[in-house]
């Protein structure tokens, strides 16, 4: 490719770009018939780059996916497995790690659940009510994108911490919030809170009212038109947000290390043992948990696909 | 079922969608709400379905206060302009829908459904695509399952909101005559929203034209068309030609000069005279009430349309007449026109 490039350039301008845009046009008639031969209609379509631009612009992409994605994948599980299946399979077994690992899943199940009833019910409100103050409701959905992890988790400090507002009171009823699974939860479901509204607010407004409407007018109550008319049509919507939500719940470390006090074997996140592994020098171990969690990155990003797919089969306008 | 509607008043934000609204519907009519968009017909008929709510006024449905029930109990068949059918539903199901979620005390078991469905899809003659998915069908076949749809429940009434808007217009046509069989053969009491005065005219027993949130004339389609009660009826329903007039009296002056045809009865003052296109008779110049030269002539079918450009307006006013094809007119002729009817209204 090169070679002709530096050919091309030292023809005068008129005839530099000859080659690869008018070759059949161009090219007396017993040339043509070799032009034919050769696949060339790719290089002919005047929509595209010409190649040498094109490869340059595509070994730009890959390059910067193999340092920032590929790379730190293929690294994360080469530690994992650096002293062999057993020795990773052994780090895995170990009490603290399944201890976080059970504590990751029941705080995703928790937070995934609550924000699934807050989500739908938002976004039911938002899209299908008009009501004074809706823009605001928004944004305040929005808030735990704006704001730092680490804030947030402090705000439950704040709250719930020895000298925070209900500290005192929590304390003298011996209800445990601060460095316990409470308030992990807390902080993961304000960390996820957008994610389900998000993901339905816009479907639920382009789907409108009047499938809802023609529900009621033929006798339904509310909840059997949400039943039998709203949830079947967000429902690809409803599994996307439930997806990212949940990735979200699992791998979030600012707020939880926050409010989590950091108690091996109980208040020990996946993500928190991770660093704790790493800082202590148990490479295989660290990299074995953190080889989960991109285990779950992946599986996350396969039916994030899927999903994708999903909902745009579902929002094909119909025609008429 | 009859429908009595009284000084309906709904507001949105300082805008009056309907202002002081009257209406009685009797059993078994078919009424056209006919108006131009923004005239309220839309909200009025939401209103009656129980989608909307007025700021004041009643709303009787067979003599019971409709508007202390909620839409679900009011037993009101209602057909949207987009159809609105279930997308995630096969058309079988759409149907059998409103009898799916009755309560279980009166819920018919499955083979009533089953069979009231079939009954249904047979009557607008679409059983065949019992198994199909609303995204599968024809915007026309839409329409009639959502009208199946609607008549599942048995309703008291059925209200449709520009049921035949979103069609072409071929479509259309086969449509209104369908639905004017249909209310032939079930005639349960039926309100329909058009801004289609065809649609209308065509297919309502009886039409009520609104405009900006009231009512302007109810009548028999004849009767909106042929003695309209207030200048928007005239010039919102058929073609009209409109001038600009004075009346003294008995007397009738366009531009300062007299037109020698009766005031009939039109108060004093800036008025405009209405005229049916076709009932400007055409005659020998000097003959009649006005005069123009003939600027251009189309003829189709059973009429020649005419440009005619008025004379003493400087050849400003141009008004279209439609004149029949016993004579052909020829542009640049001077012609004289008399109306045989027409109607004055004092200016607004």
């Amino acid at each position: 490719m090169s070679m002709q490039t530096g050919l091309v350039t030292s023809t005068p301008q008129l005839r530099t770009y000859a080659p690869t845009t008018d070759v059949s046009v161009a090219a007396p008639a017993p040339r043509l018939e070799i032009v034919r031969a050769e696949p060339v209609t790719a290089r002919r379509d005047p929509r595209t780059e010409p190649g040498p631009i094109r490869l340059v612009i595509i070994a730009l992409a890959i390059t910067f996916l193999s340092v920032f994605v590929v790379l730190p994948l293929v690294v994360v599980f080469a530690s994992a497995f650096s002293k062999g299946v057993v020795a990773y399979f052994a780090a895995l077994a170990e009490p603290e790690a399944l201890a976080a690992i059970k504590l990751t899943l029941l705080v995703a199940a928790i937070s995934v659940t609550v924000n699934l009833v807050f989500g739908v019910i938002a976004a039911w409100a938002i899209s299908k009510f008009e009501f004074t103050g809706k823009t605001f409701l928004i944004t305040l959905i929005d808030l735990p994108f704006s704001v730092s992890p680490v804030i947030s988790g402090l705000v439950f400090v704040l709250l719930f911490g020895a000298q925070g507002y209900f500290g005192p009171w929590l304390q003298a009823h011996n209800v445990h919030i601060l460095f316990a699974v409470p308030g992990i939860a807390l902080a993961t479901i304000f960390v996820t809170f957008p994610f389900v509204a998000r993901a339905l607010i816009p479907l639920m407004q382009e789907q409108g009212t009047q499938e809802e409407e023609a529900a009621i007018s033929l006798g339904a109550s509310g909840l059997q038109t949400f039943f039998r008319v709203t949830l079947p049509n967000i429902k690809w919507g409803l599994l996307y947000g439930v997806l990212l939500c949940n990735a979200r719940a699992m791998g979030e470390f600012g707020a939880v290390s926050v409010v989590s006090g950091h108690i091996r074997g109980e208040t020990n996140t996946m993500p928190l043992l991770v660093e704790i592994l790493y800082n202590e020098y148990q490479f295989v171990a660290s990299f074995a948990i953190a080889s989960l969690l991109a285990m779950l990155a992946l599986i996350t990003l396969v039916a994030k696909t899927i999903l994708e797919r999903r909902l745009d089969e579902a929002e094909v306008p119909d025609g008429d | 079922m009859a429908i009595e509607v009284k000084n309906i008043v709904k507001r949105f934000g300082s805008f009056a969608a309907l202002d002081n609204v009257d209406l009685k519907v009797a059993d078994g009519e078919l009424l056209a709400l006919l108006g131009p968009s923004g005239s309220g017909k839309t909200t009025l008929l939401r209103i009656i379905a129980g989608l909307d709510w007025p700021d004041s006024g009643e709303v009787a449905i067979d003599g019971e206060n409709a508007l202390s029930r909620g839409a679900s109990e009011r037993q009101v068949g209602f057909v949207f302009q987009h159809y609105a059918l279930f997308r995630h539903m096969t058309v079988f199901e759409n149907v059998a829908f409103g009898l799916r979620v009755q309560p279980r005390a009166i819920r018919k078991d499955e083979a009533t459904i089953r069979a009231r469905v079939k009954n249904l899809l047979d009557l607008v003659q679409l059983d065949w695509l019992a198994n199909r998915y609303p995204s599968q069908l024809s915007g026309g076949q839409r329409q009639r399952i959502a009208l199946a749809r609607a008549l599942a429940i048995e309703p008291r009434i059925l209200l449709l909101d520009e049921p035949f808007g979103a069609l072409d217009a071929k479509v259309r046509k086969e449509l209104r005559q369908w639905l004017r069989s249909l209310h032939n053969e079930i005639h349960v009491t039926s309100i329909f929203v058009t801004h289609d005065q065809e649609e209308a005219l065509e297919v309502a027993n009886r039409v009520v034209v609104m405009d900006k949130g009231k009512i302007e004339q109810i009548g028999s389609p004849g009767d909106v068309y042929d003695n309209p009660a207030t200048a928007f009826v005239h010039g919102f329903i058929g073609e009209s030609i409109v001038l600009p007039v004075d009346v003294a009296g008995d007397a009738v002056r366009l531009d300062g000069r007299p037109l020698n045809i009766p005031a009939l009865g039109a108060a004093s003052g800036a008025a405009k005279l209405f005229v049916r296109r076709h009932d400007m008779a055409v005659g020998p110049a000097g003959t009649g009430a006005l005069e123009g030269a003939i600027r251009h002539v189309r003829s189709f079918g059973p009429i020649q349309r005419a440009e005619v450009a008025l004379s003493g307006s400087e050849g400003k006013t141009v008004i279209e007449i439609d004149a029949p094809r016993d004579r052909e007119l020829q542009a640049g002729e001077i012609v004289s026109l008399q109306p045989r009817r027409y109607r004055i209204f004092a200016a607004q």
